[in-house]
């Protein structure tokens, strides 16, 4: 028995899912990789900005301790610390690693890794390679995979897709069911374990910064068949994106960390062209109301700052709901070196050019702090256990999740530069413990009784074919847009109780027409449609978590702002203070005067508040729809304060 | 634009061994849109000009940014990225065929596993001693990385391929990209290990002789990738290593 190689299940081949493989080759494994499309092509690639280590490459004081204290403010201590300090502890040895690989990270004058300044944070923390970051992580890791595929360690099932996990009598993941997306073949794959790291859900919302593929369908399939999703309700949404009919294109955050200014002219409905625009007549709102992160503080607050401007002050440009982003200060070679990627989408997708005019921006959704609920097991000081196969499990024994795929490391809100560092960082540091799995489980997947693998694979050889013979009345791309732009205006930056509550109505009325959808296409080679139509049907599934989500957390944290909630921080107060009230408190009473009355009675809320809401939100599947629970937050590292970014 | 319409005309097929056949639609214009925005319209709406309902168009696309190189077709015949074809810059009546040089999967998706397989052939990747902590990269100057990025900005898209004379669906012809993808590797301080065994590969069947100096493939490289300096410069490193194996092996 112990000659046989250990073999596992990886879905997904974006950072994460490439990042484990590559791990458990070299831990001697055999790995089957399956993908929608050609790995190389997956969601990661669009990633423009960055990714984070603390190397204090620039003297600055920086390190990965402060890294933590940043993440985990950033995402308003929703997220479970040791987990966070763990990763921010590899980063730097994960950048290393990627420069060995071969990424053209840039470099600084004495040749060495250079870093930028990214939101959230005030230290240069964030290496790139140009403006596509993420392409070339992607491209490094797919290198390193494809050279493990020449080995004969990892079999590509590209052009196939996850259904759904296959699952034995004892409730253990034993393998997957597959779909061969050009024959239309549906079949099973056993492994050791079974990995999830198939990327987020921005589909959901119709339009997003996401790819198509996006659709969150294998997160959802295994929620569908009892796995826990966290957090659902919070989804990030990007400040600065493109308005477009297909898709609304990311504008990197490097912009504003390039020094991208953001502005509207202080007469609404001003129709001069902006660089007629004076100075005096430019309302920088980031700049004023926040002086010491400025167009840098963090992409929640941005976000809900433009829509303020926006929707509350109706100063959007020309009346319609954008803002300016000015690059136009800088000259045109220092843009077309350190961004110049990220200018010629712009151009690409506009036909402005932004080194002479200011871009035109809006919000949109981004990214998905939420996830399949995974576990993991400190080591007691403050880090992580690599060993133990707890990490990255989902409540399914043997089924795994990584990425952004899974809901740790960002809590409430993710800082930027700081998920393609979770998708490597889930993708390595899973690796040993699901060797140790492996090795501890009392029985191969070979022996558990071939039924469970054709039981399976029949229930989806039905399932499409019950898709394949819908005849009703609905397109359902048609109603894939309806469901995103019910996501998009009920369940998006500011969130209101009677908004949610009709959106749960709205769903649940596209979740009847569903049924009566027209499969549009139902021959038998190369058909997308059915395919479309399942995920459909698991994005009706989550809009619902996300939703419910949504609607009983009545609070404010992070990217989930619902105004009713607010709890008003007085405009002079300093998170610091309540650190000494804390403190106090341990000791005994709060003396008289130790602090302004409005300050004592804003910290009192805030802590009240953290007893009632600092908790992960759990979503169980039952009956059509989500049950919703809660569980702790471990803040054993850092208590949790209230955030300010001036 | 006369009318608030635009016709498109799809070169649709059903399967890889199946005959070829047209099909026109009719979708809105709108303004920046794309050809994948229309192509999503007509799945929204699939039916052709003549009013018979027809299955929805099949391509193939991921990051909508030209990132990923996914949605690359002939349009108008030329070939290049769906995502980034606006339909005011385009001459109406569109066209749009697969790629010639792939075998075709389903009308606009063709198959460009053979891209990957030559990868595999140059080996395109940079051996390293494993993934664990031994500490920084290799130093370099940031002139020497600018120079490796450009390459590495390469989608596998396969324009330069659909574009290139020399390449065909029968013959192993292995085209610029992957030759750009060998000096690339050739050009990192580790990668140079493998140099010999890369240009082995390129000195064989299909290799870098059989390029016939057409240069197209650089005029549709979306990604500007220097093709012809690439060739070139393989092209001088195969030669090099022609006389090295000439007289010390
Ligand atoms: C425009 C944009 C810019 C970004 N910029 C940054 C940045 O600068 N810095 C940063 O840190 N983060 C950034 N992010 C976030 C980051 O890119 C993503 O969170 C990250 O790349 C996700 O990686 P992943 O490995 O989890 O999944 P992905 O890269 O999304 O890969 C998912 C994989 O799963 C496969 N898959 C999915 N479902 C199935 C299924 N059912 N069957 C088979 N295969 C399946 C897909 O084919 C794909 O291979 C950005 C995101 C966007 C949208
Ligand atoms: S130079 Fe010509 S023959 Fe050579 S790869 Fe380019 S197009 Fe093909
Ligand atoms: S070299 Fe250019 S055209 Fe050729 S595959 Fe790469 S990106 Fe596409």
């Amino acid at each position: 028995m112990d000659k046989r190689a250990r073999k596992f299940v990886v879905i997904g081949g974006g950072l994460a899912g490439l990042a484990c493989t590559m791990k458990l080759c070299e831990a001697k494994a055999e790995v089957v990789l399956v993908s929608y499309q050609a790995v190389k092509r997956s969601h990661s690639v669009c990633a423009q900005g960055g990714i984070n280590a603390a190397i204090n490459a620039k003297g600055e004081g920086d390190s990965p301790d402060i890294h933590f204290y940043d993440t985990v403010k950033g995402g308003d201590f929703l997220a479970n610390q040791p987990l966070v300090r763990d990763m921010c502890f590899q980063a730097p040895a994960i950048i290393h690693l990627m420069d060995r690989l071969g990424v053209a990270f840039n470099r600084s004058p004495e040749g060495h890794l250079e870093f930028r300044r990214f939101g959230g944070t005030l230290y240069s923390r964030t290496a790139f390679a140009g403006a596509t970051t993420g392409q070339q992580l992607l491209y490094a890791l797919d290198e390193q995979v494809r050279r493990y595929e020449h080995d004969g360690q990892v079999t590509k099932l590209e052009w196939h897709e996850y259904l759904e996990a296959v699952i034995d009598h004892e409730g253990v993941c034993r393998g997957a069911v597959l779909h061969d997306l050009r024959t239309g073949e549906i079949f099973t794959v056993g492994g050791d374990a079974v990995v999830l790291a198939t990327g987020g859900p921005s589909q959901v919302y119709g339009r997003s910064t996401g790819s198509t593929v996006c659709t969150g369908a294998a997160a959802t399939s295994a929620y569908l068949q009892g796995a826990k999703y966290a957090n659902g309700e919070f989804i990030q949404i990007h400040p600065t994106a493109i308005p477009g009919h297909d898709k609304l294109r990311l504008m990197s955050e490097s912009a504003r960390g390039e020094g991208g200014r953001i502005w509207v002219p202080k007469k609404a409905g001003d129709t001069r062209s902006p660089r007629d625009i004076p100075e005096g007549e430019r309302y920088y709102f980031l700049e004023e109301n926040h002086p010491l992160f400025g167009n840098l503080v963090p992409r929640d607050v941005a976000s809900r700052e433009i829509y303020d401007v926006v929707f509350n002050k109706k100063m959007g440009v020309t009346g319609e709901p954008m803002v300016y982003l000015d690059l136009t200060h800088h000259s045109k070679e220092y843009l077309d070196d350190r961004l110049g990627g990220i200018i010629d989408i712009y151009e690409k997708f506009t036909g402005d050019d932004p080194r002479r005019v200011p871009m035109k921006i809006f919000p949109a959704v981004h990214y998905s702090m939420g996830g399949l609920w995974t576990d993991f097991k400190d080591d007691g000081h403050g880090l992580i256990d690599h060993q133990s196969p707890r990490n990255q499990m989902t409540s399914i024994t043997g089924l795994y999740a990584a990425g952004e795929a899974d809901f740790q490391y960002h809590g409430a809100n993710r800082l930027g530069a700081n998920s393609l560092l979770s998708c490597i960082y889930t993708g390595l540091m899973m690796g040993p413990g699901l060797i140790q799995y492996a090795k501890n489980q009392d029985k191969v997947f070979e022996n558990v009784p071939h039924q469970v693998f054709e039981d399976a694979a029949d229930k989806w050889k039905d399932r499409i074919k019950q898709i394949k013979s819908m005849r009703g009345k609905e397109n359902p791309y048609g109603l894939h847009r309806e469901l995103g732009d019910v996501m998009m205006e009920h369940v998006l930056i500011v969130r209101e109780n009677a908004k949610l509550e009709k959106a749960l109505l709205l769903i649940d009325d596209i979740e009847i027409r569903f049924r009566d959808i027209h499969c549009l296409d139902t021959t038998h080679w190369a058909n997308p449609t059915p395919s479309f139509i399942n995920q459909l049907h698991s994005m009706i599934h989550l809009s619902k978590i996300i939703t419910v989500g949504a609607l009983l957390r009545n609070e404010f944290r992070g990217a989930h702002y619902k105004p009713e909630f607010d709890l008003e921080q007085p405009h002079d107060f300093d998170p610091h203070e309540y650190v000494d009230y804390l403190e106090q408190k341990h000791y005994g009473e709060i003396p008289e005067g130790a602090f302004p009355e409005d300050h004592l009675a804003y910290m009192k809320r805030f802590e009240a508040n953290n007893e009632n809401w600092l908790k992960t939100t759990i979503a169980h599947y039952g009956e059509g729809k989500p049950h919703i629970s809660y569980e702790p937050v471990d803040t054993s590292l850092v208590p949790p304060r209230p955030r300010k970014y001036e | 634009m006369a009318s608030d319409n635009i016709q498109i005309k799809v070169k649709r097929q059903d399967g890889p061994e199946s005959k070829p056949y047209w099909q026109e639609f009719e979708v809105p214009f709108k303004p920046h849109s794309n050809i994948i925005s229309c192509l999503q319209d007509i799945q929204r709406n699939p039916s052709t000009c003549k009013g018979e309902r027809v299955n929805p168009v099949v391509w193939e696309c991921n990051c909508l940014e030209e990132v990923c190189g996914a949605c690359t077709m002939v349009i108008n015949g030329r070939v290049r990225q769906a995502c980034t074809a606006l339909v005011h810059k385009l001459d109406h009546p569109i066209t749009l065929e697969p790629m010639s040089k792939f075998p075709v999967v389903r009308d606009l998706h063709v198959d460009r596993t053979r891209m990957f397989r030559n990868l595999k052939k140059v080996k395109a990747w940079i051996h390293v001693d494993g993934t664990h902590d031994i500490g920084e990269g290799p130093i370099l100057p940031d002139e020497e990385r600018a120079k490796r990025y450009v390459l590495s900005e390469c989608m596998t898209c396969g324009c330069c391929l659909e574009a290139c004379p020399q390449f065909s669906k029968d013959n192993n012809f292995l085209g610029a990209a992957t030759f750009a993808q060998v000096r690339l590797f050739n050009a990192h301080p580790t990668g140079k290990f493998d140099q010999e065994q890369r240009l082995d590969a390129v000195m064989g069947e299909g290799g870098i002789a059989d390029c016939g100096n057409a240069q197209v493939c650089v005029e549709v490289c979306p990604k500007h990738i220097p093709l012809t300096e690439s060739i070139a410069d393989v092209g001088r490193q195969t030669t090099l290593q022609i006389l090295k194996n000439l007289f010390f092996k």
